[in-house]
Formats: structure tokens, sequence, C-alpha cells
């Protein structure tokens, strides 16, 4: 079997492309899947701190397409799931130590060895993200329910379908259920209508997200977090399984129930 | 959003938000600014009435989008030719 290669990209920065990965990653390892994750964010690289695995790192993406090392030396094994494998970003290079070429290889001498690579784009639409999405089967758009974010996505799908990479797939990350009830926030439906693609998860805001980045232990690994859970239905859905989308817009507490009831929303 | 802000007809910001994008998402998909698109509807206007006579006032014009394709769409009401007769007794001139 050869691996699907997926690329997470979103255009704008901040709206967690990066926790989306290891988040991702976590889960489909959990699962069982042999998972490789790239940080393809040369000379910004997070993914590492993320995962908490930052402190194990001897050689980087660029030693491998420069040469100095072996594909295997690079990959750094999670303790705590051994078929989880992450290659790090270069710290002191730019984007330009890259090619897309240089990352389509990369790939394929990785495709035997797992069931997925999953590369962790830059922001923007320049040379780092051209080389993230270059050798994707896949590519996931993350976005918030915020104009700009909607916006940057909107642009990078054009891209996408430009390229023949797909329109892509939605996840739209940091949904408030509660000021998508008051109407202060764009709801999934809304950010649908407006991007027209798949969708393929919605995760709410949950603060658990950044406890988690604080420990380097990305939340799909705790069992009772909401926004792990969005993340585990993504990952069950990127091995194509049919997993419902969570009900995170009806009311939660009695209050906004008895106002639901009483036609207030 | 409060209930006084409802009775003075004041607008959800979700619903803002997302009329924004609607054109804003038109403009960046097919690279066509509002002055452009405006210029668009003087010429196709000017095109159409060398040919028939049209009622500008009652002309709808704009663009829409269905998934991801964008569509320019124009509906212009004809006059009718004997209304035309009607309100200009005068033959036309031949060209």
């Amino acid at each position: 079997m050869t691996a699907q290669v997926i690329t997470v990209t979103s255009g704008k920065g901040g709206v967690g492309k990066t926790t989306a990965v290891a988040n991702l990653a976590v889960a489909l390892a959990s699962n069982g899947s042999r998972v490789v994750c790239i940080d393809g964010d040369i000379g910004l690289r997070n993914l590492d701190v993320i995962l908490g695995l930052e402190n194990r790192i001897v050689y980087d993406i660029v030693d491998v397409i420069e040469g100095r090392c072996r594909l295997k030396q690079a990959m750094i094994k999670d303790k705590r799931l051994p078929n989880l494998h992450l290659i790090p970003a270069a710290q002191t290079r730019d984007k330009n130590a890259v090619s897309a070429s240089d990352m389509t290889r990369l790939t394929k001498d990785l495709r035997a060895e797992c069931d997925f690579i999953l590369i962790d784009s830059p922001a923007g639409i320049e040379r780092g993200f051209k080389n993230a999405i270059a050798p994707a089967d896949r590519v996931l758009v993350v976005t918030n329910p915020e104009v700009s974010a909607v916006r940057d996505a909107d642009r990078v799908i054009g891209i996408l379908e430009a390229e023949d990479k797909g329109p892509g797939a939605l996840i739209i990350n940091r949904l408030n259920p509660s000021l998508v009830r008051r109407q202060e926030m764009l709801s999934a439906d809304d950010v649908l209508d407006l991007l027209a693609i798949e969708l393929i998860g919605i995760v709410p805001e949950d603060e658990g997200v950044l406890i988690g980045s604080n420990r380097g232990a990305p939340v799909a690994l705790d069992p009772k977090s909401k926004a792990g859970e969005a993340f585990r239905n993504i990952a069950r859905r990127l091995k194509g399984e049919e997993v419902p989308f969570l009900d995170l817009e009806s009311g939660s507490s009695l209050w906004e129930r008895i106002q639901k009831l009483a036609g207030r929303r | 959003m409060s209930f006084l802000d409802k009775l003075f007809g004041k607008k959800n910001s979700a619903d803002s938000a997302k009329e924004r994008l609607q054109l804003v998402l038109i403009h960046d998909r097919t690279d066509l600014t509002p002055a452009e698109l405006e210029s668009l509807r003087d010429d196709l206007i000017a095109t159409v009435s060398r040919h028939v006579e049209i009622d500008v006032t009652a002309m709808q014009f704009g663009m829409e989008h269905d998934g991801r394709t964008q569509r320019l769409v124009a509906d212009i009401p004809i006059k009718s030719a004997a209304r035309r007769r009607a309100s200009s007794s005068r033959k036309p001139k031949a060209r």
C-alpha cells in the first residue's frame, strides 16, 4: 500500500494549520496508521513544538534535500506513538532552500513506508505554499468563521483549482457556538455557502487546544476534549469512514434552550 | 445583539459579514472591480439599445454565483413595439 499525501493549508496565517496537522497526525497514528508529518514552513518551524518533539531534532528537511543525512535520520519518532514521525523544517534557512520537485521526490521515497504523509504548509500563496501542495494527493483548507480567513481561503481554493489539485476539503476551525447562536459569528453553513467546497470537519473553539500546545501534547490525545473529538472525527473521515458532524450550534445551556423555545433566537 | 438593536433594524454582524464576503468574493474570483462592472453595464446598455429600445430603469444587472462558478446575469426588459409606435409618431430615420 502506498501512502496518501495530504497538505494542510489556509492562505491566512494563524488560523490553526499547524495545530490541525499535529492533531490529525496524532489521531491517525492512535488509530494504527503509520504517519509522517513534514513541516513545510522553512525558517518558521513550529510543528516540532506543537508535537512536543523540539528537543530531539538533529537533522531537518533541508539536510535531507542537500544530502547531509539520510531521510531516516531526519525522521523523529514520537515516543507516545511509535508509528508517528516528524520531519522538521530548517529554522535558519528560507523557502528557497526547497523546491517543488524536492518535495515530490521526498514524499515519493516515503510513500512506501507509511499510510499518511501530512504536510504543514506555510501561510501565504508564495513559494513555500507551492512547494507544500506540489506532492499533495489531497489538500485540506483550514479557515476560521471570520471575514479575512474566509476570503484568503477562497483565494487558496481558486489557486488549487487552477493548479489541478482539486478544490480541497474544508476544515472550519475555532467556531464559537455561542457567538453563532447569537448571530455574531458566521455559521458553518454560511462559510460553506460562501466557499462552496466539501466540508471535512468543524472544530469548536476550545481552550484545551492552547493548553495542549503549551504542553506539546495535541488535544486529540485528550478523550474528553470537544476539539479533540472533532479532530479525531476528521482523521476517521480521512480514512474513508462516514462520521456525522458534531452538533455544535444548538443551544446547550438551559437558558438558551428556553430562549429558543420562546422564539427569541 | 440586543432587543433594542433588533427593534431599530440593526443587522446581526454575522449577516453583515456574509453579505460583505459575498460581494468581495465575486470581485476576487472574477478580477472585476465595481467600476469595471459599471462600465460593462453601460457598454451592454449602449449595444442592446442600438437594436431594440429597452427599459433601463427596470433593468437588472449583476453577478450571481452557482457553487464556485460566477455568472453575469442581465435581465433587460424590452419596450413593446406597439408602445414604441405610440410614443413616437414619426417614423425612425432609415440608416
